[in-house]
């Protein structure tokens, strides 16, 4: 995806909510964000970070899933 | 008459509790060909034909299905358990495995375990597995669940709009599974496929359409079924394209086809997929599924707000791991484990004075007695640590902490390489190596396990410590606490290390995303944790049984005889010893380069137990007396030896009951050989180096 200095859910903090606009990464990546039900559209809540700060759980589709900043960085987000 | 039914669904969506409730004790673990994914196969237990029968306890059932004693009536089915996945993606060896499975095996039946408290993920798994096409049945598992949070689901709706029969059980309850085993046997009878499901729309729908006009007769030709390949290809999966053949020509038009649907659209294919996907499971469950107060699902979220809390989830996660540890290799573990040793120590003088009495030839007594019933003593003696350790574990994951203790520990293990998941078998190595390396099973792929279990023997195993405490004992008088934490912090810092260079030279590239789902808590159930205790213990002694016991006659038999096949009088005059000798040299530039030294060296590979030991025998002296500190002054004539070669303890190949542990998890010899050669050279490399640097600065 080559959205300029658009947000992605790295952005976010604990308790915002946001939208999904988008979803990058390579190949396998991509295509594993999208099954976990990552896709544009959804709704999603940062549940919170890990206390090192990273990974991070979201809430999505009714359930819980963690994934890490790196890959969250793939995911564009309108608020 | 005999069918196979493929159990198919999310991981966490019960489905093996499912597959347990309905094969019981008749399972078989073995890889899927060609790869290794653990393929799990089992026998139905007994239901009468078409007519409703028990499903009872019946994994307490032990009888096998005699097909002989049956009324023709029964039907012989084997139900295949497809790994735990999220899709059929071409991107896991696990989503491959089951796709190619139920495409060209063409099991009668596939039982999709869906978890209805989660229905808008699992289901996205359902509708991809009726692409396939073949006969299937939906088990809405955890309906227990669903009704105490007071929502409902409407089944009849449901099946009418999937097309498959859906089926409401409590695979833990044991609820609902006659009529679910009732509903497969009827669309295996009488072959009833899924009705056809046109779940897209618009620009995605006209493309669907021409892409599986185009390549009918391709997919055709090969077994595929039009709809799935072009649903595949439709997401630019590549290992469609290479089953189907297509001429670069074909190739070309439905990229063609699909570069206009994305224009349109403004969305790239497999998205659009993926949306359309969900956006139909939105709607359906709209259509079916009333809400209620959701009081469950709160308290799984107080539970975890404690226990991944910002401030308090990293002390309640190390006092969770030093609770498992203690009970484990602490008092209680130890009192089990010492109690069952001496127990079978008991069994053998048992057998041994009866020898006697029954006049058996000494050497005949010799090899029984030392050689098999010890060898068979020392597999058997892992059995308590291994059991207590696999009930803890098997509870955290069952309850789903497991989950969060990754989540929690996943940045400090990514930067040497791996992922939260490899804590588990890393702080488990502290204790013992074999079942450290055992629960390097629950990481997701062979990468990781390889990765985590060539780390693990680093972590300093809990047979070393008398090593390390006579040593101290002899050459540091009292610092023992300070020489103690000096050599696990050694041991870390290596593991650290080897995992910087694995991680640039050998893992590097194929990293699967950590991308986990956080599953609800719920309370274990007994029979789960029974059953997973069962299989981690048979499991333990059918794989390490072989390597060990041949390992110890083998050691037996060099230690009790001379290069001529002698008795021997002693170990300096065996084989054993010719050997030692034959290996002191090597450890001259290490500074322990004798045969007292050598010789422990080798009995530690069969028990690190067996270094204090064999460092006594070869002495003449009493391990627990003080005459034993003056024998090791004179085996290691200086500090920086005695150093050198705890430093080559620390770090060189664990025993062989890790090895087979290590063989089996690994799933390759080479690999685990190479893996436990590395370690005895870098150990030898690290000993060389620090006993010539301390020579050198005139420490020795």
């Amino acid at each position: 995806m080559n959205e300029e200095k658009s947000r992605t859910l790295a952005d976010l903090k604990p308790g915002d909510h946001a939208v999904v606009a988008g979803v990058g990464g390579s190949d396998a990546l991509h295509r594993r964000l999208l099954d976990m039900g990552l896709t544009p559209g959804v709704n999603v809540l940062l549940q919170k970070t890990a206390p090192m700060g990273d990974p991070m759980e979201i809430h999505l589709r009714g359930y819980a899933l963690t994934l890490r900043m790196d890959d969250a960085k793939n995911i564009a987000i309108r608020s | 008459m005999s069918y196979t039914f493929a159990l198919a669904g999310n991981q966490n969506s019960g489905k093996t509790t499912l597959f347990n409730q309905l094969t019981g004790s008749n399972q078989h673990v073995g890889n899927w060909p060609g790869v290794t994914v653990e393929q799990k196969t089992g026998t139905m237990i007994h239901h009468h034909h078409g007519k409703q029968t028990h499903i009872g306890l019946p994994s307490l059932r032990r009888q096998k299905p005699d097909a002989q004693s049956l009324p023709a009536e029964f039907t012989d089915v084997k139900i295949v358990d497809l790994p735990g996945i999220y899709s059929l993606s071409p991107y896991s060896m696990e989503e491959i495995v089951s796709r190619n499975y139920i495409v060209q095996d063409k099991p009668d039946v596939v039982i999709n375990c869906v978890d209805a408290t989660n229905l808008e993920r699992n289901l996205y798994l359902t509708l991809q597995l009726l692409e396939l096409g073949r006969p299937t049945v939906v088990a809405l598992n955890m309906m227990d669940e669903v009704r105490h949070r007071g929502d409902t689901i409407d089944l009849d709706k449901m099946q009418k709009i999937l097309g498959v029969p859906v089926v409401a059980i409590s695979a833990r309850k044991g609820e609902g599974l006659d009529e679910l085993v009732r509903r497969a046997m009827d669309l295996a009878d009488q072959q009833i496929y899924p009705a056809r499901l046109d779940i897209c729309d618009g620009a995605a729908h006209k493309a669907l359409h021409a892409i599986r006009h185009l390549i009918e007769q391709q997919a055709l030709a090969v077994d595929i079924r039009p709809r799935y390949a072009a649903t595949k290809l439709f997401e630019g999966d590549e290992l469609m394209m290479e089953q189907l053949t297509l001429s670069p020509d074909t190739r070309h038009i439905v990229d063609e086809i699909l570069i206009a649907m994305e224009k349109e659209l403004g969305m790239e294919r497999a998205a659009v997929m993926a949306d359309t996907r969900y956006r139909f499971i939105e709607r359906m469950l709209a259509d079916c599924v009333v809400l209620g107060a959701d009081e469950q699902g709160s308290m799984s979220d107080r539970i975890d707000n404690v226990l991944t809390h910002r401030v308090l989830a990293i002390p309640v996660f190390l006092l969770m791991m030093l609770m498992v540890f203690y009970i484990t290799f602490g008092p209680l573990g130890s009192f089990l484990a010492d109690g069952f040793s001496s127990l079978i120590q008991a069994g053998i003088e048992l057998i041994a004075s009866a020898l006697v009495t029954w006049g058996v030839a000494d050497w005949v007594r010799e090899l029984l007695v030392n050689g098999v019933l010890t060898g068979v003593g020392s597999v058997l003696s892992f059995m308590p640590t291994i059991l207590i350790l696999f009930l803890l574990l098997s509870i955290l994951e069952d309850s789903g902490y497991m989950a969060r203790a990754a989540f929690l520990m996943d940045k400090p293990l990514r930067k040497i390489g791996l992922n939260g998941r490899a804590f588990i078998p890393m702080m488990m190595g502290f204790g013992c190596t074999v079942p450290a390396v055992m629960s390097a099973r629950s990481m997701n792929t062979q990468r990781d396990r390889r990765f985590t279990i060539m780390l693990t023997p680093f972590m300093s195993c809990g047979a070393k410590v008398p090593i390390y405490a006579l040593f101290t004992r002899a050459f540091f008088g009292g610092n023992q606490v300070l020489v103690m934490s000096a050599f696990y912090l050694i041991g870390i810092g290596m593991a650290i290390l080897a995992g910087l260079v694995l991680k640039r030279f050998v893992f590097h590239g194929d990293a699967s995303p950590f991308l986990m789902e956080l599953p609800k808590y719920r309370m274990p159930t007994v029979r789960n944790v029974l059953r997973q205790l069962w299989d981690k213990g048979s499991d333990f002694l059918k794989r390490a049984f072989t390597v060990i016991f041949l390992a110890t006659l083998v050691v037996w038999f060099l230690q009790s005889f001379t290069l001529s096949l002698k008795p021997a009088p002693d170990v300096q005059s065996s084989v054993l010893g010719s050997i030692a000798g034959l290996l002191a040299p090597i450890f001259i530039p290490a500074g322990f380069g004798n045969v007292a030294a050598s010789t422990a060296v080798l009995t530690g590979i069969l028990a690190k137990e067996s270094v204090v030991s064999t460092l006594a025998v070869l002495s003449g002296v009493d391990a627990q007396s003080t005459a034993m500190l003056t024998a090791i002054r004179s085996v290691f004539p200086s500090t920086l030896s005695a150093i050198s070669f705890m430093l080559f303890i620390l770090l060189y190949m664990p025993c062989v009951a890790a090895f087979a542990a290590m063989r089996r998890e690994m799933e390759s010899g080479r690999i685990a050989f190479f893996t436990v050669f590395s370690q005895t050279a870098v150990a030898w490399l690290v000993a060389t180096v620090v006993y010539q640097a301390g020579h050198l600065l005139g420490l020795g």
